[in-house]
């Protein structure tokens, strides 16, 4: 039983919190991704579970034993990386066997084990070289090799394809989380890429400054962020946002943000009416913003006037980079559009998956409702 | 709120024990007990307030210790750093280069003793009208000059020893300027010869400058050198004819003339010329870190 | 300078055969300045080496250079004299009984305490290691007298425990100095991994950090070998008179006071002693040279 529990955890670094009261309960067999950007304090959140770090403040479980005073070497803990921090005077046999030698394993099941983890990933050809004699791929592999052999609870990987080419990492991406639904054992994984974060994990921690802005599913997050930070950080190409007022003419709603003028069709006013004469952020991500000739059946639409600015083709959809007034919106449109840079237009925005959000606590209002995942891409 | 600390299982202790437990008595203690004695008599019985320094300062023999480590402070260090630097410039033009500073590099592999042996014999004196067999003389000879007994005339003995000192440790010099020289980018070199700089511009503007850092890393630990110079005055003059150095008289004091108090007054004063450069080691790593 | 042509990597461009022998040329007094302190510096070397195989009545009549114009007659009993009658053959023992141990305590002091130093955190790390740097260069005169009579009171004084640890106490400001900047420089990551894979400090210690710090070790051996090898000063103060235990820089100076101008001796007892560190320098030069670098501010 592997469940990891952070309960109010602080660290200090002298003067400067680099986690602030953070919770997180990470169920058993759970690969749960830590998102965030740089310096957010992802590695930070791993060390403190890996005893590298000492806590400053609260308590670290896993399974039930407390080990805020436990040594790194006893909480049973493996961890990959991002340097893989290969030993380079050792060869790759000796590197992944270490730490079942230092736990006086037999030889026999040591040698044994040693190559039972190579064959998982592939490596069985290089175990008598050197680490400086292998590629970033291969040394990425050993490092996970190394870490599996010893069959921990937990696995921590810190950033580990943020190495690797692009083309690898898609790969790699796949290979690690097939090992995870092998091995049934619990995973954390620390990421500043959202993309990595979304097709791997079971769940989704985003971080920001050293708290918790959100936990859940990817879907969860995708179409609930509790937070402006959430919600922009989450999903590719990032949400669009625009402060308006609702204001209400003839009976009917309006969004009103410098030059930017939507209509609000009457079956979404009720649920803004409440909102009648105040300023509002709202959140609108690119692929529910549409060509007006080809929004999908069954969208409740409102019109918006824009300036188009630049077009990018990319196959099988189009990147509307716009102007309306000030605000700059990108919309992922139909491939077949019609629309060009330079053309003054008019696009459609998807309201029921429009966001509210409160301007001076950036928390969320109302939610989009439902839709479909997000599209992964590089 | 003290932090726990998960990550630490064995005392840091442990493993510095040993090296403080043998600084402390071999270092750390005798230094202030040398001070503590340094106001006593001769056997440490009697206290005499600072009359070992007054002595120290006041006596002609020993007025003449002090200016001869002035001596060696200023000659030896200047001539040391300039001609490393010299050489390091020159050396670095030339494709023989290495061979080169492991020749001047060599006698730092020596021992001072050996090496005042090897002066001794390069000063070696005889009267004019025998033939010499010290080379300086007969190199003084061939040249139409008189030969000089090196060691013992007061007047050029102590430029004598100071050239053995130049000759050991200029490769120390050069090895380190050079290394520093290797340092500078070409790029840098090449930009201000492509602005019109001439080499010898370029020696005065850029390298010059650029090497401040290093040579005085190498002028500090010369000139630490020429206060604490013992074995090569030891071996070739003992500190006869007006070339004593500090050590060698503090050694003198104790093995000679038996009087600690005065022995540990001269190791202060070493030590006291010493904290200066001390100060500035420790403002140079903590500024580093 | 005396260059004025290409120097410092000037590109290449091609040149006819006059324009190579102008620069040539130009450049002859670069070579005559670097080739001539090159020679300066060899001769007194030299004239040592050559004068060792010499007897006593020609050193002293004529002048090393002449011993290459024949009769060419050199003699090696020189230093069958100095090895045997004077006791050199012992010291040399001596110098390799006193350099060799001391040399590897200063190591495995000096490692352990710079171990801590880079890898364990706790309270008043940053203080002591400037006390280290503060001890570089205190000069070792001011811990002559107190020790000394400390060796006296146990009785210590011409054995060679006392000179191996008082050699390993002063060789530890700079050993301690030079393996910590060594060691703090490893990955961070290399360590931490072995500590999650449940190695303790020790084994961090032993099976990572020494293994990969095999050129600073060198580095420091070598440097602090040549050191206690060529020091006269502490083994002259505590191993006293003792002819048994003198190391050979000890016998050279009681020989040069003894037979100031016995040449013969002098010259063969000084090679003897300059044949290992030679030797080790030649074969060793990029350690010792980097040892030299990474102490620049050894005293
Ligand atoms: N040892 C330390 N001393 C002081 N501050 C530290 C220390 N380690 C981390 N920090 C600070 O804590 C914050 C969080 O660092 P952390 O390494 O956890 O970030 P991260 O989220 O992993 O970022 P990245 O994506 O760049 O790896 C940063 O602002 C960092 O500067
Ligand atoms: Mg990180």
């Amino acid at each position: 039983m592997a469940r990891v529990l952070y309960d109010h955890v602080w660290k200090r670094f002298g003067d400067f919190a680099a986690l602030k009261d953070f919770n997180l309960e990470i169920e058993d067999k759970e690969f749960l991704v830590l998102v965030g950007p740089s310096g957010c304090g992802k590695s930070t959140a791993l060390r403190l579970l890996a005893g590298l770090e000492a806590i400053s403040e609260g308590e670290i479980y896993i399974g039930d034993d407390k080990i805020n005073d436990v040594p790194p070497k006893d909480r049973d803990i493996a961890m990959v990386f991002q340097s893989y921090a290969l030993y380079p005077h050792m060869t790759i046999r000796d590197n992944i066997g270490f730490g079942l030698k230092l736990r006086k394993t037999p030889k026999a099941e040591i040698a044994k084990r040693v190559e039972k983890a190579a064959e998982i990933l592939g490596v069985e050809s290089l175990l008598d070289r050197k680490p400086g004699q292998l590629s970033g791929g291969q040394r990425q592999r050993i490092a996970v090799a190394r870490a599996i052999v010893r069959e921990p609870r937990v696995f921590l990987l810190d950033e580990p394809l943020s190495n690797l080419d692009a083309k690898l990492r898609v790969n790699t991406r796949a290979e690690i989380s097939k090992l995870h639904a092998r091995l049934g054992t619990t995973f954390i994984y620390v990421t500043h890429d959202q993309t990595e974060a979304m097709t791997m994990a079971t769940r989704i921690a985003v971080m920001d400054a050293g708290v918790i802005q959100q936990v859940g599913t990817p879907q969860e997050l995708y179409d609930h962020p509790v937070n402006v930070f959430v919600a922009g950080f989450i999903g590719s190409p990032a949400m669009n946002f625009f402060s308006a007022r609702v204001g209400e003419t003839n009976g009917t709603l309006e969004l009103d943000g410098a030059s930017l003028k939507v209509s609000v069709p009457l079956d979404r006013a009720e649920e803004l009416k409440g909102f009648v004469g105040r300023e509002l952020l709202f959140g609108i991500r690119p692929e529910n913003i549409h060509d007006t000739r080809y929004v999908p059946r069954g969208v409740s639409a409102a019109p918006v006037t824009v300036k188009i600015d630049v077009t990018e083709l990319m196959g099988n959809e189009v990147f509307l980079h716009m102007l309306a007034g000030e605000n700059k919106i990108l919309a992922r449109v139909d491939p077949r559009t019609e629309l060009r840079a330079g053309d003054d237009a008019e696009v459609m925005m998807d309201l029921e998956r429009m966001h509210v959000f409160d301007p001076d606590s950036k928390e969320v209002l109302r939610s989009g409702v439902g839709g479909a995942a997000s599209d992964s891409d590089e | 709120m003290r932090e726990r600390v998960g990550k630490l299982t064995a005392s840091p202790w442990l493993y510095l024990a040993p090296a403080f437990a043998l600084l402390g008595v071999f270092l750390l203690y005798p230094v202030t007990n040398t001070v503590y004695l340094s106001f006593f008599d001769r056997r440490s019985e009697v206290f005499v307030g600072l009359d070992n320094y007054i002595y120290l300062f006041t006596h002609p023999d020993t007025l003449v210790v002090f200016r001869n480590n002035l001596m060696w402070l200023v000659l030896f260090t200047g001539a040391t750093v300039t001609l490393g630097l010299l050489l390091a410039v020159l050396t670095n033009l030339v494709r023989y280069e290495a061979m080169a500073k492991a020749i001047v590099f060599v006698p730092m592999a020596v021992s001072f003793t050996a090496a005042a042996v090897i002066w001794r014999f390069m000063y070696i004196y005889q009267p004019a009208e025998f033939v010499q067999t010290g080379v300086v003389n007969a190199v003084m000879v061939a040249l139409g000059f008189d030969p000089i007994a090196w060691i013992t005339t007061r007047s050029v003995n102590n430029f004598a020893l100071i050239a053995s000192g130049v000759w050991m440790w200029t490769g120390f010099a050069l090895v380190v300027i050079s290394a520093g020289l290797k340092g500078i980018p070409t790029e840098i070199i090449e930009a201000a010869r492509v602005d019109g700089a001439t080499e010898t511009q370029i020696f005065w503007h850029v390298l010059l400058p650029m090497l401040r850092s290093v040579i005085v890393v190498v002028a500090v630990t010369l000139v630490i050198n020429s206060l604490k110079v013992f074995d090569l005055v030891y071996v070739m003059t003992f500190g006869n004819f007006e070339t004593d150095v500090l050590a060698n008289r503090m050694f003198k004091e104790m093995f000679t003339f038996g009087n600690f108090g005065r022995a540990s007054a001269v190791a202060v004063i070493l030590l006291l010329a010493i904290v200066p450069l001390m100060a500035l080691n420790i403002r140079r790593f903590r500024r580093e870190q | 300078m005396a260059d004025g042509g290409a120097a410092y990597g000037a590109p290449d461009r091609p040149e006819s055969r006059t324009q190579r022998i102008v620069r040539k040329l130009s450049r002859g007094p670069l070579h005559l300045v670097i080739i001539g302190v090159c020679l300066a510096w060899m001769t007194p070397t030299a004239g040592l080496f050559v004068s060792s195989f010499r007897t006593r009545s020609e050193i002293a009549t004529t002048g090393w250079w002449t011993a290459f114009v024949p009769p060419l007659e050199f003699t090696l009993e020189n230093y069958q004299h100095v090895l045997t009658a004077r006791g050199m053959g012992q010291s040399f023992i001596n110098s390799v009984m006193i350099s060799v141990p001391a040399t590897l305590f200063t190591i495995i002091v000096a490692a352990l305490a710079a171990y801590a130093f880079s890898w364990i955190e706790f309270r008043g790390r940053e203080a002591l290691f400037l006390v280290v740097v503060a001890l570089l260069v205190v000069p070792i005169q001011l811990t002559l007298i107190p020790v000394l009579r400390m060796y006296a009171g146990l009785g210590m004084t011409g054995t060679f425990p006392a000179v191996w640890l008082a050699h390993t106490a002063y060789g530890l400001p700079f050993a301690v100095f030079l393996l910590r900047n060594f060691f703090i420089a490893l990955p961070k990551d290399l360590l931490e991994s072995a500590y999650l894979e449940g190695a303790s400090h020790f084994v961090a210690f032993t099976r990572i950090v020494m293994p990969l710090s095999v050129p600073a070790l060198a580095a420091l051996g070598i440097f602090q070998f040549l050191w206690l090898w060529n020091d006269l000063l502490v083994a002259l103060i505590y191993l006293g008179g003792f002819r048994d235990v003198a190391p050979m820089t000890v016998t050279i100076s009681s020989l040069v006071s003894s037979f100031g101008s016995e040449w013969h001796l002098l010259t063969s007892a000084a090679f003897v002693s300059m044949v290992l560190p030679l030797i080790v320098f030649f074969a060793l030069q990029k350690y010792f040279v980097e040892g030299i670098l990474a102490g620049a501010v050894k005293g």
